[in-house]
């Protein structure tokens, strides 16, 4: 059985749908992504999936109970990391710890030694005794992880667990998560933006844009399934009018797009197209303004299956920017 | 149960680590208490009367020495003589005098002829409290005119008036107190429960409760019953500090500190369930501030916490009516400054308890157990 098996999701929120019927599973153990840009109805589908919100249409099981009918039984099986920060400020990280493991009713003989072990798996055991507000940012999210474990769940939600961190605080967290999944019976599913943070941590990545299931497989999966495995990006200056055409012809060349001195090509093969192009621009008297080759990315993935780069969504209006804060309920 | 206490645990810890909102809830009462007791305890002294004589006749003198006899003694007004009436009024209507007394000219001949002599006040109405004082004073001052000599009867032979007070008197800084404690009460609840609460939700903090196996009621009454005790705090704590400053007597008389503090848990769950009934749909912060203030007035100045309600338009007395804080200001009045006992606020407690069982009700039923 799967740990998560979401059959034809919908929710709309007045006469805007936010997820548009998306289905997929996540196995048991697994660390299943789902990578889009803000707006795309990740943490959505996310709080459908933790009971914050009540589907329109649809199904989804976790851990074998339905999120509709079976809330309570959901509820004792996962850890949420929600997107804000929702540790209490005011209280101490081991107090955090302590009134969510009585929250889960975890009893009073168990509570002192889980908590005990938490806190040494997120490296805070010096700091069990400072309130919350003198922790940095990377670290109030390490006591997070931490609250979401105390009643040992199946599963595991996490919400953009490292939007607004430094970079370092980014790579202790995702380490800190490969680790304790390594030591826990765990399935983990997060959302993120960062197409760096799903490559490094899913085995199985949902790529969702405007509330719809864009791809589903393996990173390496979903890298290989785009046409040619490396990416030239160039610009040129005085191009003749069919040059797009002419780069078209170039050996090992699978695809170009592109306009306005600005052209992107896949290819097979990365350094004989290089090549080829540079005698080619020589030979026509076209400048060759910039240059760069790279391997296949999730972002690549992204273009390919939304038409858009991901950096480039992420600057698009969000859902939120809409002036769409709290939802009706339907 | 355990996750209702895990609730009420956090909250109260929380509480714990934030003296401002201890002090700020305490702050606002007191000043209160201090600076409206006093400033409306006191009795309306050295006002300005201008005294225009215009007949100087011995009855005339008689009213004079009459004036400054009051100038001297209760000093509720100083005498300013003028020779011309029409100077006095200038300075009455430029508020540099609050009334004229004017003896006419005929007013010796007529007090001899037993033809109804007059004096007249003109006064400055513009101020209730200070008209009502002068014409009660100058009032009293013709009274003591027009009283005959004593007469040699062993029995008086007039209907007289004894008036029996039955309480000590009770300065307006204790009149004040009720109503500073139900405030002191209801400062923790909107700071404490009410923005706070709100605050909270609008960080997201409550989705952090709402994933985890904890009951909607577990939830309600996890804030509701900590909120209520932080509330008992503040009331307790401004009841011992305002009885020291208003000087009740004994302050400390252990069966009425008790009933005391029935009346503030009641009172205090009756607000708390108020404000959550208020607070449970809304999201934004800014709601509960803005609300905080219209709040404050419409709850306490027709509670009769201020003045008493008899003097209250129609329309006021039905907003007391449904004012929680009525019967509350009502009971602690009624063991503040009687030192009754329960028999005396029996409709008071019925009255916050029913309300409660109705605005936490009602609140439980609007409560989203989901975004």
């Amino acid at each position: 059985m799967p740990a998560i098996d979401v059959r034809n999701i919908v929710k709309t929120f007045g006469d805007f749908t936010a997820v548009k019927g998306i289905s997929f599973q996540v196995a048991s153990g697994e660390i299943f992504g789902l990578l889009g840009p803000n707006g795309a109805g990740k943490s959505t589908l996310i709080r459908m999936l933790t009971t914050l919100l009540p589907p329109t249409s649809g199904t989804a099981v976790v851990n074998g109970f339905d999120v509709v009918t079976q809330a309570d039984g959901v509820r004792h099986s996962i850890g949420v990391i929600p997107q804000a920060m929702t540790s209490d400020l005011e209280l101490s990280v081991e107090e955090n710890l302590i009134i969510f493991a009585k929250l889960y009713g975890v009893p009073r003989e168990k509570r002192a030694r889980l908590i005990r072990d938490l806190l040494a798996a997120v490296e805070l055991t010096q700091w069990a005794d400072k309130q919350v507000k003198n922790l940095s940012g990377g670290m109030r999210r390490r006591v997070e992880i931490a609250r979401g474990l105390v009643h040992e769940p199946r599963i595991f939600f996490l919400d953009e667990p490292t939007t607004g961190l430094d970079p370092v605080s980014r790579v202790n967290v995702w380490e800190m998560l490969e680790k304790i999944k390594a030591d826990r019976d765990l399935t983990i599913l997060l959302t993120t933006h960062y197409m760096d943070e799903a490559d490094k941590l899913c085995d199985q990545i949902a790529i969702v844009d405007h509330g719809e299931l864009k791809a589903l497989d393996s990173p390496l999966k979903l890298k290989a399934s785009i046409p040619g495995k490396n990416v030239l990006e160039l610009s040129f200056a005085g191009e003749p009018p069919d040059w797009r055409e002419r780069l078209a012809r170039l050996p090992d060349v699978e695809s170009v797009a592109g306009e306005d001195h600005l052209f992107r090509i896949a290819s097979h093969n990365g350094p004989a197209t290089t090549m080829a192009l540079m005698e080619m621009a020589g030979q026509a008297g076209v400048g060759v303004q910039s240059l760069s080759v790279q391997s296949t990315t999730l972002d690549d993935v992204f273009v390919h299956y939304t038409g858009r780069a991901l950096r480039d969504a992420l600057q698009e209006p969000s859902a939120m920017d809409r002036g769409f804060m709290m939802p009706r309920r339907q | 149960m355990q996750r209702t206490w895990a609730i009420i645990e956090r909250e109260l810890r929380r509480f714990r680590r934030s003296p401002t909102l201890i002090v700020i809830s305490m702050i606002f009462p007191v000043v209160q208490l201090v600076v409206l007791g006093y400033a409306f305890g006191g009795n309306v002294k050295h006002l300005k009367v201008g005294v225009v004589d215009q007949d100087h006749g011995v009855p005339a003198v008689k009213v004079r020495e009459l004036t400054s006899a009051v100038a001297a003694g209760a000093q509720t007004f100083e005498t300013v003589e003028y020779a011309d009436q029409g100077q006095a009024l200038t300075d009455l209507r430029n508020g540099v005098i609050n009334g004229v007394l004017t003896i006419p000219p005929e007013f010796s001949r007529r007090v001899l002829e037993r033809n109804e002599p007059r004096v007249a006040l003109i006064e400055d109405n513009t101020d209730n409290f200070v008209s009502a004082t002068l014409v009660g004073t100058v009032n009293t001052m013709m009274g003591a005119y027009n009283k005959p000599a004593p007469s040699a009867a062993r029995v008086p032979t007039e209907a007289t008036l004894d008036v029996v007070e039955v309480y000590p008197y009770v300065p307006y800084i204790q009149y004040l107190l009720p109503g500073s404690v139900v405030m002191s009460i209801f400062m923790m609840v909107m700071i404490g429960g009410g923005i706070i609460f709100i605050d909270d939700k609008a960080r997201g903090l409550h989705e952090g409760y709402l994933v985890t196996p904890i009951t909607k009621l577990e939830l309600i009454a996890g804030f509701n019953i900590s909120g209520t005790i932080k509330a008992v705090i503040a009331g307790a704590a401004l009841m011992i500090v305002g009885s020291l400053i208003a000087g009740i007597p004994n302050p400390f008389d252990v069966m009425r500190l008790l009933r005391l503090l029935v009346v503030i848990v009641i009172t205090a769950f009756a607000l708390i369930s108020l404000m959550f009934l208020m607070m449970v749909r809304v999201n934004d912060p800014l709601v509960p501030r803005a609300t905080f203030g219209v709040l404050n007035t419409l709850l306490y100045f027709p509670s009769g916490a201020v003045y008493p309600q008899q003097g209250f338009p129609q329309w006021m007395h039905y907003i007391a009516a449904v004012d929680p804080f009525t019967y509350a200001v009502h009971a602690f009045k009624s063991l503040l400054l009687k030192n009754t006992g329960f028999e005396a606020i029996g409709v008071d407690l019925l009255y916050l308890a029913l309300f409660s069982v109705v605005a936490m009700t009602a609140a439980t039923m609007l409560f989203r157990r989901t975004l």
